[in-house]
């Protein structure tokens, strides 16, 4: 189980991901798309009582919301941006030749209003503040995108580019506290019909360099992020398959977001690892869903 | 704590810890993070007392409690500055 490299072929073998030669990036064949979307309804029939507003955005953000937001501060050895030839034609010919001769030709390239969304959640809170003061009882919106992470691994698990389904809360503090422990709850529920093993323990994020340790310590002392962990690479370091953050007011204080009664807003976020729960279902049920225990298709395929 | 130490430390927080008081009416032992001493604001602070004091926090001071008050912050840089002169 702890053979890496393995799973991956395994799953390359049975036609479930795509190789493309890079790390990380992968194509995704219809049974494992349907995997995903049976997973996406599911999540939808746990949330649905909840009445969240479905927004969807593309897999890029705007440039200057993701450098207001503060990742880069955090997570600069992860962030992706998308870089675009600006040049005449006199450039063109640099770039033909550079390509020709196997040299670097990107020195007519420059960053664009565009950069790769690191997690599904980050363009909503500049939208959400655009929209002035939160109403009594605060909002709750439903997200699904493509994500980016620089971060190539052997690991089926460590996508760089993967989809992430979100449910974000902003309100009080105790509103978004009270909306994470039910997901808490949730998702413990959640994993358990699709017959995986699990446990949730404290986390943090992979903040970048020294102060990033005292970012990740702090993180975990003040229990702002919880895992729900799944073997699904290795039995000896699970995965993260959905995670419970709580922000306190740090996206409330970068946007400028207030309650109704003028407070800075405080948000919490359940998020699902949708490629990452898909590959826990293969790993422990197989890579055959037709083989899958009926009790799981009934609770996937209805 | 050394006078003078515990002074160049309130002076740092006025100017890194960006709290809504002022650092020089604190109490040693008061609490920086109930007094609004964010997380990122910590780092900041982190990094300016290591460039004052000529020092760097080791692994296992790189945490919430290290810098939790002037009292902790006291205890920890003396200890560092009592070792690099023994070093």
């Amino acid at each position: 189980m702890d053979a890496q490299v393995s799973f991956l072929d395994q799953l390359f073998d049975a036609g479930l991901l795509i190789d493309t030669g890079v790390p990380g990036l992968y194509g995704r064949s219809g049974a494992f798309e349907d995997v995903i979307d049976r997973f996406d309804a599911l999540i939808t029939s746990f949330g649905r009582q909840d009445g969240a507003e479905v927004v969807r955005f593309p897999p890029g953000m705007n440039r200057a919301h993701f450098e207001r937001s503060g990742y880069l501060k955090s997570f600069p050895q992860l962030a992706g941006t998308v870089h675009c030839f600006c040049g005449d034609d006199a450039g063109h010919a640099d770039l033909l030749q550079c390509l020709s001769e196997g040299k670097d030709w990107s020195a007519r390239q420059e960053m664009s209003d565009v950069v790769l969304t690191p997690a599904a959640c980050y363009p909503l809170y500049p939208m959400a503040a655009k929209r002035g003061a939160l109403p009594a009882n605060g909002r709750l919106f439903d997200l699904l995108s493509y994500c980016f992470r620089h971060e190539p691994s052997q690991d089926p698990a460590r996508m760089q580019m993967f989809r992430m389904r979100e449910y974000v809360r902003m309100g009080t503090r105790d509103e978004v506290l009270a909306f994470r422990e039910a997901w808490l709850q949730r998702g413990r529920e959640l994993i358990g019909v699709l017959e995986l093993p699990f446990e949730v323990d404290v986390a943090n994020d992979p903040f970048f360099g020294r102060a990033g340790r005292m970012m990740a310590s702090s993180q975990r002392d003040q229990g702002l992020k919880f895992e729900l962990l799944v073997p699904v690479n290795s039995a000896v370091k699970p995965t993260a398959c959905l995670s419970f953050n709580y922000h306190q007011d740090h996206f409330g204080q970068t946007w400028g977001l207030t309650t109704a009664s003028g407070e800075t807003a405080h948000t919490a976020c359940v998020g699902f690892g949708m490629e990452r729960v898909a590959l826990a279902l293969f790993r422990h049920h197989g890579v055959d869903v037709e083989a899958w225990p009926r009790s799981l298709r009934r609770v996937l395929w209805g | 704590m050394d006078e003078a130490i515990r002074n160049t430390i309130v002076a740092i927080i006025a100017e890194a810890g960006r709290l809504p008081v002022p650092a020089n009416t604190l109490a040693d032992e008061a609490d920086l993070y109930q007094a609004g001493l964010t997380s990122f604001a910590s780092v900041q602070l982190m990094l300016a007392l290591e460039d004052r004091f000529e020092i760097e926090f080791p692994d296992r001071y790189l945490n919430r409690r290290s810098f939790s008050s002037i009292a902790a912050i006291g205890q920890v840089v003396g200890e560092l500055l009592s070792q690099r002169e023994a070093a």
